[in-house]
């Protein structure tokens, strides 16, 4: 690392310590109290022991009787010290302590309200591990050096008030002082200079590592299918030698500096011995002085360490508070509005106006995909509108954009005519529903995750909303019912399982219009057929909902009032399933190629009696 | 599982710590080499500590109290300095060699707890959670190295510390020896009793801590549905929970850990206290000269540092050998499907046949999922497994593929036993494309050629077009370089299948098993690729575990599977024949549905 831009981590590490300070100023306060107070216990701790040899422990022995009066001073004093730096200990390591996780906490609350706030367009473009990284380890390294910062600005303190009484004491001896003191600071600052970058590396590669090994693991299925064990081995090898080679070179820099920082102030320990020996015979200073001042090199060589440390977090707390200030500062929130559609049971009505939408690329200098071009149809209230296309047409897209989970390009997407950006959220969610394509279940109980909270959702509704989605059969038969942790994402349930709850989850919710994303591809086709009845009314008999339906299976669309018709990204045809079928051809190819299968089946099995069959990859179609 | 359940228990795990540090040191044997040279280094370092109070009083007593004698001070400082240079590079020397050989051999380690993981059965895979699986090769062997690093060795030096300034002071005074032993002995013991509350306490915070990321997990990953249904407000307070209780939990560790540094503190100061007291009774009685009496006071402060650290040391030395042991006791499953290795059979070339013998499959202490079944499929048929969710015709695939080994009975590939097949043999003929066609973040390209890095990207276009999916590939945003992203996220689902079955396509197997591998594909698209794959397998074996009746009709054979038993095999045809059989009813509600 270059010394310029290690001067400029400095810098910016420094006003992020400053931050901090302005943000718990009093704690902050409470903590460099303590440490002050250490620090002046140890120094006059030295000075303490130094009077204690000269004038109690020097005439007692050579007049070979005990001043009583004097010793229990000096006991008294040599534990009264003691006493005060356990009080400043307190102070310091409380405070430091406190500080660092309310300013964790403080920071992990704000990082993850703006998740909260920001647009799924935003999640979209930064990975799952980024985010979470962002609002754990991220944050904790930002605020890592408050822990030893409160002891090192003691220390300091403590360093110039050891000089000063040094030369209070005597001008050789404080030159012994003034050549192993800044010696021994500068040693630190080289070595944290240099460790830096190689933590640095080190922390990179570990992050590195752990993420082979998780996309590794999570793939084990399909690397234990196609036999690649080998070669996932040697990838994540390749990468942990370079981890070990990264932490060796960390241990080498330790190796060198750790033994040298603890050998001079010992060496300062003797070269006072030295020079106090001749200012002893010069009459300059007594016994006491000599062994307070050794004393005082023996006991300040370990506080000065803690400015390394803080020096050497800097780097990793500059880094970690730039990747959380980036959540911070990201824009493009989505606001919702203040409108709030009427208070009614009647079922909503959706309309799409010349919708255009375009996924941001992850990498600024892609161009944007565009995946929606100038889209319009409506969900009359209460009646079905299925959604049909191929693969990638954008089905799922309209999915999204109807419950305002993104925002269009162009055009708008109203609900009873209302612009969905001017409703409030709490009034879209009440009254629009989304089940996804792959289903999301929290790590929580089957109730909690159907009623979400949400007011007026009781057991009985749970429970109606559960019979409704045909899930009720399964969640009776678990062990504790509704009360069941159903585990980290739903393992303990299977595809299906998870698809029926997030079914019975937006059911719950009695919304007024329900878009349904493929969400009962993972249901066997009698089980989905059940559910699609019971979906058309609703359980009190009373007025059902408007449904958007993303579907394949033909009797699903055969339920719908009108099909709109897809291709890559544009309203192809729209009209009942029935005209669609007998006008527009790519229609007819997706929705009767099972049909048009069956009759090529028979027609080659007819073929095929007569034809032996070939063999080997070349077969002519 | 018995992994998690001792993440929280800690020490209640019966194996001693001994135990545990023997079978690491038999797992890296390389941890042994040159160890009794380290520990030596490690000695020479530590007595660095003590020259300086010896200098001390050897410098006070000869050379400045009763009579400067700067000759022999200078001897003292001399000797002491030429000592202090020594144990420096000795310390370095000790620090170099721990770093290099801990490092080394936990890097070795990683690497085959990572290369086990894989070989473990996905049974024993599934049952962890994926993170603590990521844990083993991460952060817990990270903790081994912090144990070697300054457990082990630091923990021995400071030890060695203490026994050597003990031996220092009692050679000076066994009298004052007492003094410093009689206040630090109680200080230690509550010191200990504190540290044991501080290992429960980093308990709670570690375990507030998975908390709070599982909390912030499914804010990020769940942010679809809380945006869908408005639960933000409810997001957040929970969020707030999660962080506020971290956060509490970690204040009251710093409180106990306060109070054991504060215990150390005020035991040094009624050390040096009761030094005083006693050596100046002691020098009046002219047992003890003042360079011994000062001496003792130096030699008091080297009995602050080894005590703390010692004691903080033990209590870390048991988290990282609780790390070290969930690492060992990984390794030490045994894979219950593994490979023959050397001793196995290869498959003989050309269309493999299939034959079960009276297979059962039950999952480990749950019900019998496969009964009793008995099969033959001849070589170059296609066929294909139906019947209702949780029938049991997912365990066909898993079994066929040796992802699992059945209860009972055996599963046989051209009459040899599926595990008795080598896996690269098995591996390299046998491929299975699952429902979840998992992607690594890289390119379609990259994805791909997974199993076969060597085909170029000409060959990856050519298998595209032969499977009819070249308009697809070509309508992709960069074509095979387009980014998949986490997991292919950056796909529709029915897209990351598209590249998950081309996966399995070039692998070039002789039985691909499709384990409901398009069901997230449009119909149109879908029975495309069921006529190219008819065409282009061809001549292998092929079994489909089919959610689509479509599959069922095109096959030679079709399998009905009913509460774990084949309740019907016959064509398709035949088998709608019976109107009141189970495939009769799933055929009639399949046309109910697409028609």
């Amino acid at each position: 690392m270059a010394s310029g831009t290690s001067r400029d981590v400095l810098g910016r590490g420094l006003a992020v310590l400053g931050r901090a300070i302005r943000e718990q100023p009093r704690i902050f306060a409470v903590a460099v109290s303590g440490s002050v107070l250490f620090g002046a216990m140890v120094v006059a701790s030295a000075f303490v022991v130094g009077r204690v040899v000269g004038d109690v422990v020097v005439p007692a022995i050579e007049r070979g009787s005990v001043g009583v009066g004097g010793l229990a001073l000096a006991a008294t004093a040599l534990f009264g010290l003691s006493v005060l730096r356990v009080a400043g200990i307190f102070g310091r390591r409380l405070g430091a302590g406190y500080m660092q996780y309310r300013l964790q906490a403080d920071y992990r609350r704000r990082v993850t309200r703006r998740y909260l706030d920001l647009p799924l367009s935003w999640h979209h473009r930064n990975a799952t591990g980024t985010l979470l990284s962002n609002a754990n380890s991220d944050v904790e390294a930002a605020w890592h050096p408050i822990a030893p910062l409160p002891f090192a600005v003691g220390t300091l303190v403590m360093l110039v008030g050891a000089v000063a009484s040094l030369f209070f004491t005597d001008w050789a001896l404080a030159l012994v002082g003034l050549g192993v003191f800044p010696a021994l600071f500068a040693l630190n600052v080289a070595y944290s200079r240099r460790m830096a970058p190689r933590q640095a590396r080190a922390q990179r590669l570990r992050a590195e590592v752990s993420g082979i090994a998780h996309e590794s693991f999570d793939g084990a299925l399909v690397v234990k299918t196609m036999g690649r064990e080998g070669q996932e081995t040697a990838r994540f090898a390749d990468r942990a030698g370079q981890l070990r080679d990264a932490l060796i070179s960390v241990g080498r820099l330790r190796g060198i500096f750790d033994p040298m920082l603890e050998t001079l102030p010992s060496l300062g320990t003797l070269a006072v011995l030295v020079v106090g020996a001749y200012r002893l015979r010069q009459g300059a200073i007594d016994v006491a002085e000599l062994v307070s001042v050794a004393f005082l090199f023996t006991v300040l060589a370990f506080p000065v360490r803690a400015i390394g440390w803080v020096l050497a977090e800097l780097p990793r707390s500059v880094a970690g508070w730039d990747r959380v200030r980036r959540v911070l500062d990201a824009t493009g929130e989505m606001p919702y509005g203040e409108l709030r559609l009427d208070a009614t049971a009647a079922p909503a009505s959706l309309t799409f106006t010349d919708v255009g939408f375009a996924y941001e690329p992850a990498e600024a200098h892609l161009p944007d995909a565009e995946v929606l071009g100038e889209v319009s149809f409506t969900v009359p209230a209460g009646k079905t509108v299925a959604l049909v296309g191929p693969t990638g047409a954008g089905k799922s897209t309209i999915a999204a954009l109807a419950v305002r989970l993104v925002d269009p390009r162009s055009g708008t997407v109203r609900v009873d005519g209302v612009d969905v950006r001017d409703l409030a959220s709490d009034s879209l969610a009440d009254n629009v529903a989304l089940v996804a394509q792959v289903p999301f279940v929290f790590d929580d109980t089957i109730r909690a995750n159907v009623s979400l909270d949400r007011p007026g959702i009781d057991d009985e509704a749970v429970w109606a909303a559960l019979r409704l989605a045909e899930a009720d059969g399964f969640v009776a038969a678990l062990p504790d019912g509704l009360d069941t942790m159903v585990g980290e994402r739903g393992t303990s349930l299977s595809g299906g399982q998870r698809q029926r709850l997030t079914l019975a989850r937006a059911l719950a919710g009695r919304p007024r219009l329900l878009v349904l994303d493929d969400a009962t591809s993972a249901v066997d086709p009698r089980v989905e057929a059940a559910i699609l009845a019971g979906l058309r009314s609703s359980p009190s008999g009373g007025p059902g909902a408007s449904i958007l339906v993303v579907a394949y299976r033909r009797a699903t669309i055969a339920l719908a009032d009108e099909v709109i018709y897809l291709e890559q990204g544009r309203v192809v045809a729209r009209g009942t399933h029935s005209t669609l079928l007998s006008t527009v051809p790519g229609y007819i190819d997706l929705v009767t190629a099972y049909d048009q299968a069956e009759v090529d089946h028979e027609r080659k099995a007819d073929y095929e009696e007569v034809t032996p069959l070939a063999s080997g990859l070349e077969v002519e179609r | 599982m018995t992994v998690v359940a001792e993440e929280s228990a800690g020490s209640e795990r019966a194996e001693s710590t001994w135990r545990t540090l023997r079978r690491g040191l038999a797992l890296s044997p390389e941890l042994r080499v040159g160890l009794a040279a380290t520990l030596g280094l490690a000695l020479v370092y530590m007595l660095g500590r003590v020259a300086v109070p010896v200098a001390v009083q050897q410098g006070i007593d000869r050379g400045i109290v009763g009579g400067l004698d700067l000759n022999a001070l200078f001897t003292v400082v001399a000797v002491t300095a030429a000592v202090l240079v020594v144990t420096t590079a000795c310390g370095y020397l000790m620090m170099r060699r721990l770093f290099t050989v801990s490092e080394t051999a936990l890097a070795g380690v990683r690497v085959r707890a990572f290369r086990h993981v894989h070989d473990l059965s996905m049974l024993h895979q599934q049952s962890e959670r994926r993170g603590s699986l990521v844990s083993r090769v991460t952060s817990d062997v990270d903790q081994i190295t912090q144990f070697l690093q300054w457990g082990g060795v630091i923990l021995l030096v400071n030890l060695g510390q203490l026994a050597v300034t003990t031996a220092v002071m009692l050679a000076y005074s066994w009298q004052l020896t007492l003094v410093v032993y009689a206040a630090f002995v109680p200080a230690v013991v509550v010191i200990r009793l504190l540290q044991q509350r501080l290992a429960g306490a980093y308990g709670v915070v570690r375990q507030r801590t998975g908390a709070l990321l599982g909390a912030v997990g499914e804010s990020v990953v769940g942010a679809p549905v809380i945006r869908a249904y408005g639960i933000a407000g409810r997001t957040a307070r929970r969020l707030d929970e999660a962080i506020d209780s971290q956060r509490q939990a970690q204040q009251k560790a710093i409180r106990i850990s306060i109070l054991g540094s504060s215990v150390g503190e005020l035991a040094a100061g009624v050390a040096l206290a009761g030094v005083v007291v006693v050596g100046v009774f002691l020098g009046a009685d002219q047992t003890l000269s003042i360079g011994e009496v000062t001496a003792f006071l130096f030699l008091v402060t080297l009995f602050i540092q080894p005590v703390q650290i010692a004691t903080e040391v033990l209590n870390e030395a048991q988290n990282a050998i609780a790390g070290w042991r969930r690492v060992l006791d990984v390794l030490d499953v045994a894979p219950d499907v593994a490979d023959p290795g050397e001793r196995g059979r290869t498959l003989p070339p050309g269309p493999l046949d299939i034959r079960f013998a009276e297979v059962r499959f039950a999952y480990p202490n749950g019900p019998t999922v496969l009964h009793d079944v008995t099969l033959d499929i001849p070589a170059k048929s296609r066929v294909a497994v139906v019947g209702e969710t949780g029938s049991g015709k997912t365990t066909f695939a898993k079994l066929l593929t040796r992802l699992m080994d059945p209860t009972e009975g055996a599963v046989l590939l051209s009459g040899v036993p599926l595990t008795d097949i080598r896996f690269d043999s098995l591996r390299s003929r046998v491929v299975m494309v699952p429902q979840d066609g998992f992607l690594f973040d890289a390119t379609v390209a990259d994805n791909v050629r997974f199993g076969r890095p060597e085909l170029t990207d000409e060959q990856l276009v050519a298998a595209f077009t032969e499977l009819g999916l070249a308009d697809w590939l070509d309508g992709l945003p960069a074509g095979l370089a387009t980014g998949v992203g986490e997991r292919g996220e950056a796909l529709s689902v029915g897209e990351r299948q598209l590249i998950a079955l081309a996966r399995a396509y070039v692998a070039d197997p002789d039985l691909l098993v499709l384990d409901e591998a398009t069901s997230a594909v449009d119909p149109a698209t879908e029975v495309r690729l069921q006529r190219t794959l008819d065409a282009v397998t061809r001549g292998r074996t092929t079994l489909a575990i089919a959610h689509r009746l479509s599959t069922a009709q095109n096959a030679d054979e079709v399998i009905v599977v009913d509460r774990g038993r084949i309740v019907q095999r016959g064509p398709h045809e035949e088998l709608v024949a019976d109107p009141d059989s189970v495939y009769a009813l799933l055929y009639a509600s399949w046309l109910e549905q697409t028609r």
